[in-house]
């Protein structure tokens, strides 16, 4: 008699993996290609415990259980928030109609899709941060990049559960495709392209988990209005999670504002690279250009897909039950403003429903611009003049009307010439990378940090800063 | 409506780039999305119009005559992550009936020329599909002899027209899924009902494409294989090739005139003269005008439903050309004779009645003759012209060795076999009636007229016939013509011809399709298409 496996300890989870048969099947196939994949994509940096948040229960006390785990021993969870029995679809022409606790054949090719390409995003930043362990500038650092790592690892689970539990032999394939691609493959790239971009040093990872983690929150709650509703419970969860990788992202740019003020009144100077920081100039660079690498992950402005998808009930808009319409957007329209060859910008007025985009993409610039206030008051309580901007949404894209239009950060339509002299000025170099590079040592000691970014307010889970959170 | 003209030269093509590496050529497809032919559309990823297809078969046609040192071609995108998302939804949406059923003829007309260039030109094609690929795009991909795909783990193959538009694949694509690529009919039948369609592995497995490559190395292996594929041709790698100069062609609201061929329009009809030779390369010039006379009138012209066909001149310097081109055993004469074959060709499927008046002065001889056998009738002159009772002559006929089988048509027959399907006696007598005149009752006799009026009817028999056409349904005309035309056996291109396009240009005028609610006005609204689930 082989040994009976306990998958409920193995793998944490809400969906009845001990009983189904058919799910434990998959898995024992994908998990040992997980752990390969982890293995040789994952964090380099070897450790001997990190203490990490794991998900153990979807309940509204004590889901999370933390502890020292050895990183590839982590346990990557399925779980679905729970299920709402009279939960019914909110939008587009099934509207009142029950939610679906199976894939209608009709949009088994789409939801697949969708899901695919939710998917492939969240191993990516996994492969995008490898390196970024060799270098952190604190342990609690290190601790919050490995704690989004594993959560990534775990909505990647998420993705695939849906694969292996509702699209069969071919869901099955699609799983394992998404360990296959990889990020900046010259071969296989991932599916998008800001997931092909390198995460290069610890401001680009916290301008990252800043604004391409939040248009995951964002996607992931367009899929959390699904009719589908394994789908939208599934999002629903893994949006709790997404939390803390923002939480990294805006209290890390918030420590490297808050290091850099501080060397400019100590060293009474903007120049404070000599001193070890980061210009506040720098930051804004960074800035601009992973704001907009993030809004090309929208898509373009008017899309057709996305009006199909919400037609069909597959993904709606944010908040979608608290939008005051007839949640069919067939008849009311909505305005965009796209820019002219002579240099001028028309408003066009179009279908409120093959803007769907243009409407998410609202919702998260106005979601980044607390993050730039905030930002802009720690500079305000030091007295210091400077002020974070976002640049406008035509600015450095390469999806959607822009693309192919030279627009500089204020909104202004220039020539190639001007946009190109103007570059060095808006974009990070590539000795503005060469620079912040040259900072990142690593400090692995307890209750040390590094000098350009200032230590955390608070500790994780009620520990303190020098508490010792990864043993290395 | 737009006014369509075929001219075009690879120094003006907004949509393709021609690149030629003996033996080897690229044609990159890299559409302009603000190039459509008519206004109101974008052609975005790639998608196509008639305009871009008219590119494309300019390019074919070139490649065939100007450059002998090619011997295979290359079709692949210039964009990044997309090969061809196929024909454009708003232009369908947009076009009017005969505009898409036009459009669609004409883009099969040009793929059948690729898979002729590969059969009978040692010009074989690659399809290089560096990403995406849908529809259209996929037919033509299909329309190649080889198709390689980007093995990314995310590029795909695919003909969503059914799942995504209520319509058919139109060029093609499910005749050469089963019947070219032999497909199994239970994956056809998968693959043609997912919008998504299929990527690497499963693709080579069901024989959708032959070859995966990875990403990095593919332009370099494609361009292997081309050598490879290129290095059997029989193609002379030293030949000179023949420029196409831009055709001499005048225009008026009533006639289109070209050295060798003139149409008169008016009435419904269209008269048309093609004459004999008067100079050396009058083999080429007039089949270069006859093509483009058919192309602009079947574009242009929807209105003139019947066409009259005569020709001018001498029977014997039509024979010395058809000699010197038929028995001249070199890549050029070859390319003649496949090119006659393919106006006549088009001359086949065009959905116009076609009536061919041989009068005195006439020279429907051996390869001219066959323009008479395309006919749907054949009206002979049996006394003086009409204009002169008092000459001596009179109309004749000539059958030659070219009418026995050197340009057949879609179906795989001479069009002697057509007329005469199942009576090889027959057949055997005609030949021996070979290489010289036939008179007006030899002519009846031998079943190679349908009447033979004498000067006194000829012009109220004419009269009538031309009438009494006019009067008939045109959709019904053009149902009747196409059947009786295409006798025997299928092919793959009766199939697409005959079958797909019937059915589709059925499907197209279908509410479930084109109706305020069909799947193709729907398209691109965000709203889905609203079905009549009755089937018909």
């Amino acid at each position: 008699m082989p040994e009976k496996i306990d998958y409920d300890s193995k793998i944490p989870n809400n969906v009845s993996l001990a009983d189904d048969r058919r799910l434990q099947r998959a898995l024992e196939g994908w998990q040992p290609k997980f752990m390969n994949w982890w293995a040789e994509m994952g964090p380099t940096l070897e450790t001997h415990g990190v203490y990490l948040r794991t998900a153990v229960s979807v309940g509204r006390d004590g889901w999370a259980h933390f502890d020292h785990v050895n990183v590839p021993d982590y346990r990557w969870g399925i779980f679905l928030a729970e299920r709402d029995p009279d939960r019914t679809i909110a939008f587009g022409e099934h509207k009142g109609e029950p939610a679906w606790q199976q894939v209608p054949g009709e949009y088994r090719a789409d939801l697949q899709r969708l899901i695919v390409i939710q998917g492939d995003t969240e191993p990516a930043s996994v492969e995008q941060q490898k390196l970024l362990g060799l270098s952190a500038p604190s342990l609690y650092d290190l601790r919050n990049l490995f704690q989004v790592n594993v959560e990534e690892g775990r909505h990647l689970w998420a993705m695939v559960y849906l694969l292996h539990a509702y699209f069969g032999r071919e869901g099955r394939e699609e799983a394992e495709g998404l360990l296959h691609r990889n990020s900046g493959s010259p071969d296989t790239p991932r599916i998008l392209g800001a997931f092909n971009e390198e995460t290069a040093d610890w401001l680009a990872f916290y301008m990252f988990t800043y604004f391409t983690d939040r248009d995951g929150k964002y996607q992931l709650g367009t899929l959390k209005e699904s009719a589908f509703d394994p789908l939208s419970r599934t999002c629903e969860f893994m949006l709790k999670e997404e939390a803390h990788h923002m939480f990294v992202g805006t209290t890390g740019v918030d420590r490297v504002v808050q290091r850099s003020a501080e060397l400019i009144r100590e060293h009474d100077t903007m120049d404070i690279a000599a001193h070890g920081g980061i210009p506040l100039d720098l930051i804004q660079k960074y800035i601009n250009f992973h704001y907009t690498v993030s809004l090309d992950l929208f898509g373009s402005e008017t899309s057709t897909n996305a009006a199909n998808y919400y037609t069909a009930g597959l993904k709606g808009r944010w908040m979608e039950p608290r939008r005051k319409d007839d949640h069919q957007l067939t008849d009311d329209s909505a305005e965009l403003r796209r820019p002219r060859e002579d240099g001028t910008w028309e408003t066009d007025e179009l279908q409120k429903i093959l803007l769907l985009n243009l409407d998410l993409r609202g919702e998260y610039i106005a979601d980044c611009q607390t993050g730039v206030k905030r930002w802009n008051r720690i500079l305000e309580d030091a007295g210091i003049s400077f002020r974070l901007a976002l640049p406008h949404p035509g600015f450095n894209r390469q999806v959607g009307i822009n693309s192919g239009h030279h627009i500089t950060p204020d909104g202004t339509i220039v020539d190639e010439q001007t946009w190109q002299d103007g570059q060095k000025h808006w974009l990070p170099s590539s000795e503005d990378f060469a620079f912040v590079r040259s900072l990142m040592h690593p400090v692995y000691e307890r209750g040390k940090i590094a000098s350009w970014v200032a230590p955390p307010r608070q500790g994780i889970n009620g520990k303190p800063f020098d508490y010792e959170y990864v043993y290395l | 409506m737009t006014k369509v003209s075929f001219d075009r030269d690879p120094g003006s093509y907004r949509h393709w780039h021609l690149r030629i590496e003996p033996p080897v050529a690229w044609l990159e497809l890299d559409v302009d999305e603000n190039g459509g032919l008519v206004e109101g559309y974008e052609l975005k990823l790639n998608s196509y119009d008639l305009g871009v297809d008219i590119e494309l078969y300019d390019a074919v046609q070139r490649l065939r005559f100007e450059h002998p040192e090619v011997g295979a071609v290359i079709i692949t995108s210039a964009k990044d992550k997309v090969f061809c998302a196929g024909a454009n939804i708003r232009m369908l949406a947009a076009s009017s009936h005969e505009w898409k059923v036009n459009f669609c003829k004409f883009t099969n007309e040009t793929r059948n020329g690729i898979e002729d260039a590969t059969a009978n030109s040692g010009q074989t094609y690659l399809a290089a599909v560096n990403g995406s690929c849908a529809g259209g795009g996929y037919e033509l991909a299909l329309a190649c002899e080889k198709i390689l795909l980007v093995d990314d783990n995310s590029s795909t193959v695919a003909l969503p027209e059914v799942p995504l538009l209520g319509v058919l694949p139109g060029t093609g694509g499910l005749t050469r899924v089963t019947d070219k690529r032999r497909v199994r009919k239970d994956r056809a039948d998968v693959f043609a009902t997912r919008p998504d369609g299929v990527k690497g592995k499963t693709a080579v497995d069901w024989r959708l494409v032959d070859e995966l490559v990875p990403r990095q190395e593919f332009r370099e292996v494609v361009a292997a294989r081309a050598r490879e594929i290129a290095a059997r041709t029989s193609r002379p790698a030293d030949a000179q090739g023949i420029q196409l100069a831009p055709l001499e062609r005048t225009e008026t609201d009533d006639e289109i005139r070209y050295p060798n061929v003139t149409a008169k329009l008016g009435n419904g009809l269209v008269e048309i003269t093609v004459r004999g030779p008067e100079s050396d390369d009058w083999f080429l010039q007039m089949t270069r005008e006859l093509d483009d006379l058919i192309l602009r009138l079947r574009t242009n012209e929807p209105e003139l439903g019947t066409w009259v066909i005569r020709t001018e001149g001498d029977p014997q310097a039509v024979l010395e050309h058809e000699r010197r081109v038929l028995g001249g055993g070199d890549w050029l004469s070859s390319e003649l004779a496949h090119y006659y074959k393919r106006t006549l060709k088009r001359l086949d499927v065009t959905s116009r009645s076609l009536i061919a008046l041989i009068e005195p002065g006439s020279c429907f001889a051996g390869m001219l003759l066959e323009l008479a056998l395309a006919c749907d009738r054949q009206y002979m002159l049996d006394g003086p012209p009409i204009d002169d009772e008092d000459s001596e002559e009179r109309a004749s006929m000539l059958l030659s060795e070219a009418n026995f089988g050197a340009f057949p048509m879609g179906n795989g027959l001479s069009r002697l076999e057509s007329r005469f399907y199942g009576e090889s006696d027959h057949l055997d007598w005609l030949k021996r009636e070979r290489d010289h005149p036939l008179d007006a009752s030899e002519a009846v006799e031998l079943g190679l007229v349908t009447d033979a009026p004498d000067d006194i009817d000829w012009e109220d028999e004419v009269r009538i016939a031309l009438e009494g056409r006019a009067a008939l349904s045109p959709d019904a005309l053009t149902g009747m013509e196409a059947n009786h035309r295409f006798v025997g056996p299928e092919t793959i291109e009766t199939k697409i011809f005959g079958r797909l396009t019937a059915w589709q240009n059925w499907i197209f005028t279908r509410p479930n399709a084109s109706g305020p609610e069909g799947a193709l006005r729907r398209y691109g609204t965000g709203q889905k298409a609203s079905f009549d689930r009755r089937r018909v």
